[in-house]
């Protein structure tokens, strides 16, 4: 989209700039040229404004030819060609319209020419300014968009947060829960407090997340632990969980609740449907500058098939290349009775603060 | 005396606290018998078979199989009532077929509700079953025009299932029974459905199983662009159709990867043609 000629405002406004051109052309025409002062208006305005109209062509090639992905020496070449070839037509067209009415201006075509290097001097200056100008309103389209682009990003990933934020306390669980609560009361009313206890732990925990952008991972940690703690009451003995969590690791900076909805996932999907229950590893570690994460669980091939399928993992992919872009990595894998879940992002520390 | 009899129960939940919240609110009812409690759906199929209840609490999500599928294998027709935590798409489903469910957690207000409603339904049962068995006059026919007019417990389970179904999700397993034993077909080594009155024989590896259904409740369950009804009485996995050949006049066979040979009728035939063309 042409800057200028795609805006009526702008296209009037920059034939208006032009004014103080058209006057020293008439006022040359007039003073070298002998002319009346309306035959010189006559003349110099349509050919002003024709150069003003060739000036805004030029904003096509640059369009063409983006500094960065061409030569300069080659982009400078193209314009200067340019800027030579369209002035030399404008000086050509003031001879030739000379010419023409020379008939009524006797011996002006030889008056006016030997005035004509220094008007396709200014004919090329006005080019390569054109060029110039152009080039600049190029590269504040080029940060317009960015910047738009910038901000859908930012969106985006808000929206997918709000939206795995929302899917965290997953019904399924919450309403489970409360179940086995109110099985306890008759049973031991000790244990169905102590649930209550470590329901409302968990609830908490996850309430105040939604406005961060970031936790270190030991408080994810810690979420989990609240989490596998009220599911540990329902499924009993069912559930093993192993973690192994290198120490250098504790104070990355992670989305909040990245991994509970995996480790979540593992036990509807993985636990739920083993009859002697199953076990789920959590291995954390440091390679260099960036965080790989595993979560695996035991689950039965043969389960019935899911009622409600993946919108956890589509979550945490999703959040994961929100914020870390191609850094992050998300991998989902099979094998035998083993789901896999991988996952490498950068290791942001504290130090920075987004 | 039938009003001494007690109301065999079976409670089917994977949790064991869920277990224990029914048997207490059960335990208040003496008329009540609980004849076996089962944790996943083999055992729920097992039990159902072998003890014949009149009763069963029924929970969704399960190890081995879901509570659908279990009612699916029910060889008995006992009164059902579902209980599960939240599932959007079951529920309508239960609405929509006047199945009664309990959902997590629930007082004693809904489940004995619940438990009434159960009741009710089962004296109707148990009357129905008296005066037919005392007429003792009833022909053949008379049970066939009965039959036709009231679907099949299996039959009604494979809709009720059908509109549980999340959309755009299709069946991608058969479970099947044998006395007591359960099989599952996964739907991608199934080759082709036939109907037997009111069974499909469902085929894959070269053995054939019995399944009580109409080969119509299992045609809307399956994927349409992996399984096509080719005849009245078959559906075939498209995949393992080499060559439709002519037989006799204005028919057709399709001849299976294995070699099996399946009637194709003529609507069935444009249909196999257009997606073998394409």
């Amino acid at each position: 989209m042409h800057p200028i000629l795609n805006n009526s405002r702008r296209l009037l406004f920059y034939f208006l700039g032009g004014t103080p051109f058209a006057a020293a052309i008439v006022y040359w025409l007039v003073h070298t040229g002998e002319m009346t002062l309306s035959a010189a208006v006559l003349m110099g305005v349509p050919l002003n404004l024709l150069y003003g109209f060739m000036c805004l062509m030029a904003w096509y090639p640059c369009r063409a030819m983006p500094f960065g992905k061409f030569d300069f020496s080659r982009i400078l070449l193209t314009h200067l060609v340019g800027a030579l070839l369209n002035s030399a037509i404008w000086v050509l067209a003031f001879k030739f319209t000379a010419y023409e009415i020379s008939g009524v201006f006797p011996g002006l075509d030889t008056r006016l020419s030997k005035d004509f290097p220094a008007l396709f001097g200014a004919g090329v200056l006005s080019y390569l300014l054109a060029v110039a100008s152009a080039y600049i309103a190029l590269a504040i389209q080029a940060s317009q968009e960015a910047q738009k682009r910038a901000a859908q990003a930012t969106l985006l990933a808000r929206d997918a947060e709000l939206r795995a934020l929302k899917a965290q306390v997953n019904p399924h669980f919450l309403f489970n829960s409360l179940n086995s609560i109110s099985a306890l009361t008759s049973s031991d009313s000790a244990k169905a407090r102590e649930m209550c206890i470590l329901l409302g732990d968990f609830l908490r925990r996850t309430l105040g997340l939604g406005e961060k952008a970031a936790i270190p991972l030991d408080e994810e940690m810690s979420l989990i632990r609240a989490f596998l703690a009220v599911e540990k009451i329902r499924f009993g003995s069912r559930i093993h969980m192993e973690e192994s969590i290198a120490k250098d690791v504790l104070d990355v900076q992670v989305p909040p609740l990245l991994l509970q909805p995996l480790v979540e996932n593992a036990v509807a999907h993985g636990i739920a449907n083993l009859v002697d229950g199953g076990r789920i590893s959590l291995d954390a570690h440091c390679n260099d500058s960036s965080v790989a994460i595993t979560i695996e669980n035991t689950f039965d091939p043969d389960a019935p098939p899911r009622r409600k399928g993946g919108v956890g993992l589509t979550n945490v992919r999703q959040r994961l290349t929100a914020r870390y872009g191609n850094a992050a990595n998300f991998q989902v894998s099979k094998n035998g009775d083993v789901f896999r879940v991988a996952l490498t992002f950068p290791a942001e520390r504290e130090a920075r603060t987004a | 005396m039938t009003t001494a009899r007690k109301i065999r129960t079976v409670v089917v939940d994977d949790e064991a606290l869920a277990r224990q919240v029914l048997r207490e609110f059960l335990g208040a009812h003496p008329e009540i018998e609980i004849v076996a409690e089962c944790a996943n759906g083999f055992e729920a199929v097992k039990a159902t078979t072998e003890l014949e209840p009149e009763l069963l609490f029924l929970d969704i999500q399960m190890p081995k199989l879901d509570g659908f599928e279990v009612l699916e294998l029910l060889g008995t027709d006992p009164v059902v009532v579902f209980v599960t935590a939240f599932d959007n798409y079951a529920i309508k489903a239960f609405e929509v077929h006047a199945v009664d469910y309990l959902l997590k957690p629930y007082g004693a207000d809904r489940f004995e509700a619940a438990l009434g409603r159960a009741k009710e339904r089962l004296s109707a049962k148990r009357s129905g079953r008296a005066t037919a068995g005392e007429s003792g006059t009833g022909t053949d026919e008379d049970a066939k025009a009965a039959g036709a007019a009231q679907a099949s417990p299996q039959q009604k389970a494979a809709e009720l299932a059908a509109a549980a179904r999340p959309p755009a999700q299709y069946l991608e397993r058969i479970p099947v029974r044998d006395g007591t034993r359960v099989f599952i077909i996964p739907i991608a080594k199934l080759d082709y459905i036939e109907a037997q009155d009111d069974y499909v024989a469902l085929c894959s590896e070269g053995k054939k199983q019995l399944k009580q259904q109409t080969i119509s409740s299992l045609e809307v369950a399956l994927d349409p662009s992996r399984f096509m009804r080719i005849h009245r009485s078959y559906i075939v996995n498209v995949e393992r159709v080499t060559r439709v050949e002519p037989y006799a006049k204005d028919s057709h066979v399709a001849v299976l990867a294995n070699g099996a040979q399946i009637p194709v009728s003529r609507a069935g035939y444009s249909r196999l043609r257009a997606f073998l063309d394409r």
